[in-house]
């Protein structure tokens, strides 16, 4: 796995992750969107939690795939990749629109809940992670506003972790925490294709979270190689407790925090 | 892009973000299309109170549709004959919530106006900044250029 390099100026920051993050979800939105249909435990759990008729925030929607599993609240999606928001506009009667983390089109204090699902982690630097955290909160109705009294909105943000030793990876505690993880896209070839399929239950259970294809594990003996592309697209792996530490860094207060599946998670309100 | 959506959203320039002038943003050269959905009652009516009702008002004109009513809709409104429905209820009891609700013409116009009824093309435009964001194939894009952000 190679380590990243990641330049520590605002403007360069910015174009490493056009380069090693937008720029390669754009091009592998469909393949990536087609191995993303089964929402997290978690994440279902919350959105289930939301009062009927609560409005919501979608930041880094992808395909939309958390948009659909509660029909009664009312969800905006917005993803950095055109073609992914895109496919997130399917979901009816949520919206979805392109939108940067940073630069948020939303009033203020205005949403129930928001989610923010393998999304901060993108970001290159500490200090725009914890300005993605920010402009996330900044979104939630603060506690005086909330209909039951001091809760106000809530957000689920997820990271993905470094401590997964068990995992494919094999990352843990002590490991370089800036990576770039690969993805392999592969050519279209009708018998590529029919391999992938049966194959792909078989990568979901080695997997983690995460679960996209390695090289090594998927290569159909039929495809050739030269005609597959790998993208490496840019992580910050979260060690425990970092991503409590950013949200309280933002502002925010954590209600509840834990670990799922190669993944740090946590809830948290705006402070009082 | 459904016009629900505007509702939500507002300049992504930060400093535009404290100006009223900001909410709603303001479409142009709209190139409108319908896209039909069942209507869904409860949805309406969880909706209802988070709309912003003037500034809707303004977009729907701004759009060139028909004008929408000064005062928003009650949830009552969005049913068709709700106040009789009430009264039996009391009367007879469970029976009653057996009965299918009917949506009224109100809950029909806001159907279509808030969910059916779409951007596919043209711009939105902060009041603030004049700041124009594109919306194509009903998708709108709020990523700004490099010296904006």
């Amino acid at each position: 796995m190679a380590t990243a390099m990641t330049p520590d100026d605002s403007q360069g920051s910015q174009r490493y992750e056009e380069e090693h993050v937008h720029s390669v979800y754009e091009q592998i939105a469909s393949h990536f969107s087609s191995t993303r249909y089964k929402p997290w435990p978690i994440v279902e759990r919350f959105l289930k939690e939301q009062q009927d008729g609560a409005v919501g925030a979608d930041i880094g929607c992808g395909n939309g795939k958390y948009l659909a599993v509660n029909p009664r609240v009312y969800i905006v999606g917005s993803d950095r990749s055109r073609n992914l928001a895109q496919i997130a506009t399917q979901h009816y009667p949520h919206s979805a629109i392109v939108a940067d983390n940073l630069s948020l089109p939303h009033p203020a204090s205005t949403f129930d809940f928001a989610i923010s699902i393998a999304v901060v982690h993108h970001l290159s630097t500490p200090a725009r992670r914890v300005e993605a955290v920010e402009a996330i909160l900044e979104l939630l109705k603060s506690p005086q506003q909330g209909e039951v009294a001091a809760s106000g909105g809530k957000a689920l943000i997820y990271v993905w972790a470094l401590e997964q030793k068990d995992s494919r990876r094999g990352w843990d505690e002590g490991h370089e925490q800036d990576v770039m993880v690969p993805w392999v896209l592969k050519e279209k070839k009708e018998k590529a294709q029919k391999e992938r399929k049966g194959r792909r239950k078989e990568a979901k259970e080695g997997a983690g979270v995460e679960g996209e294809k390695s090289a090594a594990v998927n290569q159909p003996e039929s495809a050739k190689p030269a005609e597959d592309k790998t993208f490496l697209r840019y992580y910050h792996l979260y060690k425990k407790g970092e991503l409590e530490r950013d949200i309280t860094e933002a502002g925010g207060e954590v209600v509840e925090s834990g670990y799922e599946k190669d993944n740090w998670w946590a809830i948290a309100t705006r402070k009082q | 892009m459904k016009l629900l959506t505007l509702n939500f959203l507002t300049c992504a320039i930060k400093t535009c973000k404290t100006s009223p002038a900001s909410f709603p943003l303001h479409p142009r050269d709209a190139e409108l299309e319908i896209i039909e959905s069942e209507i869904n009652l409860p949805f309406l009516r969880n909706i209802l109170p988070r709309l912003m009702w003037e500034e809707i008002r303004v977009i729907a004109s701004e759009l060139g549709l028909p004008s929408l009513p000064t005062t928003p809709p009650t949830r009552e409104d969005l049913v068709e004959g709700a106040s009789q429905a009430q009264a039996t209820e009391q009367a007879e009891g469970e029976a009653v919530a057996e009965v299918e609700e009917v949506p009224s013409q109100t809950a029909k116009d806001l159907h279509r106006i808030l969910l059916e009824t779409g951007i596919k093309e043209g711009k939105l435009v902060c009041g603030n900044c004049a700041h124009e964001y594109k919306v194509m194939e009903g998708v709108a894009n709020f990523l700004l250029p490099g010296h904006l952000v």
